[in-house]
């Protein structure tokens, strides 16, 4: 007959469980917010970049003309970093999951930790201040020799401050993120198929060739993926260090290069105004969605990969 | 009755000794470096045909006394080592270049002096040391609270409810955004509440804490994963309501690893420079109002000292260079306090 009754297994609600559990339900809440936000603030500001006129677009008839130089250099810069990164990646991560003994392979893994805390306006300043110098040579020997290669048409740049550079600052850049996720994976490897490989009379590159790789292929694609994408957002140390023209080229050793979205936006956007503003912003956007379909698609993988491995 | 017919066959095969792999290495770079010094190539140049040399040469004779799959196996060895060379040569390269540029600026008036109506001499970065301080602040400010809550809901009510994979799925999503892009965001926030062109302290911050929330939420998450089910379970057989429980006993217990992140997560974006470009803008001046006027930061000046040094670009430069040994030294600290601090904290095991 009591109003108090309780049913059994379900316990009075205190008010301060109430309060807490919604306040952290809705600080996550609130970070789907923002990452709304980004899209709902970056499209609100960016409208009306996208009918812009020739005027506001660096001389383009339209903004389709006038953001794709921009992709095609973003695209181009980071599939070649990821080109350098990703084998190197694999060697540092083999090296330190299974190639050097235990003490060894910890001192590998600050170092590596150390090369992602370096920031990237110091990448930037190393980038044309010492590694395009160094670079230069070699590109003018590329421009003499091998300039028969599209890749290689020159004429090379003396200061050595071309996509090539820029893409390589950008590898090193990518390696410690991909390498962090591919060690992971190598790491979790089971112990047991291992030995098995070994015991079998596999040498150490056949059993990760016959039972690292294939259970790591998952892992491997999405670090890949994820790697691509730092370096498709990654602005300062191309800024810094690429001589853009904001051509549509595949002549990686030139004088005129293409530009990247972010670097781009970088380097005009103190001194713009107006609808040049909303046309950064615009191009901001196409930056946005294709590295949150990257991003995407890649923790897709991780996650599907994840539930497969339990 | 087929004859029987005694065929030796070895248990073992031929092995290359022990020291094969340096005996290579030697001969490579004494031939490599006897082709350097007489046809004049740099240091680099021997070290790159000393590696192709033995690229070449050990698998060769490994080929030839062992077989091919051993062959293969001591290549791709090599080929590990030396791609774990490679990825440190700039590592080295890089801090070595700041050290010895860098640290020779720093000095009394360098940390103390800002570039205020300082012409055609050397300054001082005071005002990116308090910019960077300030803008940083706020950043944690936002999103310690946010990303530590969230972690919260995610391990401990959310669990494996769809809302909470969601969540999760898109705090990692949110790792990948590009920096500029959190920079546009601010601007484009405070563009609409503000007016065009507000560049301020705040904005910078608030671009930051985009950057951090998804570091301190994926770490946080991780060590409240850490706590036992036990210490929970207790809490609750006492009585104890579930959010006291999180208060009292699960955070106390993750604390180390949760300082641990937040301070990498605060390493991490110190050293952003792309967003403050955006959102705060830059300034010669001490500015210690983050609500009004641009504000200087130390990867701000260091971008706009090299690459638009002026009149006198030989003195802007050297102090970029002074400024990203300041940044890089902070960043090192930071990581190392991260360290110490997680070994210092942690709970003592042993239950």
């Amino acid at each position: 007959m009591s109003v108090i009754e309780q049913k059994a297994g379900s316990p009075k609600r205190r008010l301060g469980d109430l309060v807490f559990a919604n306040l952290t339900f809705g600080s996550g809440l609130l970070i789907l917010v923002a990452l709304a936000g980004v899209a709902i603030f970056l499209t609100i500001q960016g409208i009306p970049g996208f009918s812009a006129k020739a005027a506001d677009l660096d001389g383009h008839a339209n903004f389709i003309a006038y953001v794709w130089p921009l992709v095609f250099g973003t695209l181009l810069a980071a599939a070649i970093a990821l080109l350098i990164a990703l084998p190197l990646a694999m060697g540092v991560a083999l090296s330190i999951s299974h190639y050097a003994p235990r003490r060894l392979a910890v001192v590998i893994g600050y170092l590596v930790d150390l090369l992602a805390a370096v920031p990237s306006v110091v990448y930037g300043l190393w980038g044309i201040s010492f590694l395009g110098p160094r670079l230069a040579p070699l590109y003018g020997w590329l421009g003499t020799h091998l300039s028969w290669i599209p890749l290689f048409k020159g004429p090379a740049l003396n200061s050595g401050r071309t996509i090539l550079t820029a893409a390589i600052v950008l590898a090193i850049m990518i390696l410690p993120i991909i390498t962090a996720i591919s060690r992971e994976i190598f790491m979790q490897t089971p112990r047991l198929n291992e030995e098995a490989a070994l015991a079998l009379g596999a040498t150490r590159w056949e059993m990760i060739r016959l039972s690292v790789f294939p259970y790591a292929k998952s892992g491997i694609v999405s670090a890949a993926m994820l790697g691509l994408g730092r370096a498709m957002g990654e602005t300062m140390a191309v800024a810094m260090v690429l001589s853009a023209t904001g051509i549509v080229s595949f002549n990686l050793i030139s004088a005129t290069n293409p530009s990247t979205i972010a670097a781009n936006i970088a380097l005009k956007f103190s001194d713009s105004t107006g609808v040049q503003v909303n046309a950064l912003i615009a191009s901001g956007l196409v930056l946005f969605v294709i590295t949150f379909i990257v991003n995407f698609a890649a923790r897709a993988i991780v996650s599907r990969g994840d539930v497969r491995n339990k | 009755m087929s004859a029987i017919v005694h065929q030796h066959v070895p248990l073992t095969h031929p092995r290359l000794p022990r020291w094969a792999p340096a005996l290579v290495g030697v001969i490579s770079l004494a031939l490599a470096a006897l082709l350097g010094i007489s046809l004049g190539w740099g240091p680099v140049g021997i070290v790159v045909v000393a590696l192709l040399v033995y690229l070449v040469g050990l698998p060769v004779w490994s080929r030839l006394v062992e077989n091919r799959r051993a062959a293969t196996n001591r290549f791709v060895t090599t080929l590990v080592w030396v791609s774990l060379g490679i990825a440190l040569v700039p590592l080295g390269s890089l801090l070595w270049k700041v050290i010895s540029l860098g640290a020779p600026q720093v000095n009394g008036r360098f940390l103390t002096w800002s570039m205020k109506n300082v012409f055609g001499e050397s300054g001082g970065i005071y005002h990116s040391l308090t910019g960077t301080l300030i803008i940083t602040l706020i950043a944690t400010i936002i999103s310690v609270p946010v990303g530590l809550m969230t972690a919260i809901y995610l391990v401990e009510y959310g669990a494996k409810s769809r809302t909470a994979s969601a969540i999760r799925f898109l705090v990692d999503v949110m790792t990948g955004i590009p920096s500029i892009v959190a920079g546009l965001f601010a601007y484009a926030l405070f563009t609409l509440l503000f007016g065009p062109g507000t560049k301020i302290g705040f904005a910078g911050g608030l671009a930051l804490s985009l950057l951090m929330v998804p570091i301190v939420v994926r770490s946080a998450e991780e060590m409240l994963k850490l706590v036992p089910d036990d210490l929970r379970e207790a809490s609750w057989a006492l009585g104890v309501p579930k959010w006291k429980t999180i208060l009292k006993v699960v955070l106390p217990t993750a604390l180390a690893g949760i300082i641990t992140g937040v301070t990498l997560a605060v390493a991490r974006v110190i050293g952003e420079t792309a967003p403050l470009l955006i959102a705060c803008g830059a300034t010669t001046a001490v500015n210690l109002n983050p609500a009004s006027g641009q504000m200087s930061s130390l990867p701000v000046f260091i971008y706009f000292s090299y690459t638009q040094p002026g009149a006198n670009p030989k003195i802007l430069q050297d102090m970029a260079w002074g400024a990203a040994f300041v940044l890089i030294v902070v960043v090192m600290v930071l990581n190392l306090i991260a360290r110490v601090a997680g070994k210092i904290l942690a709970p003592k095991t042993g239950h």
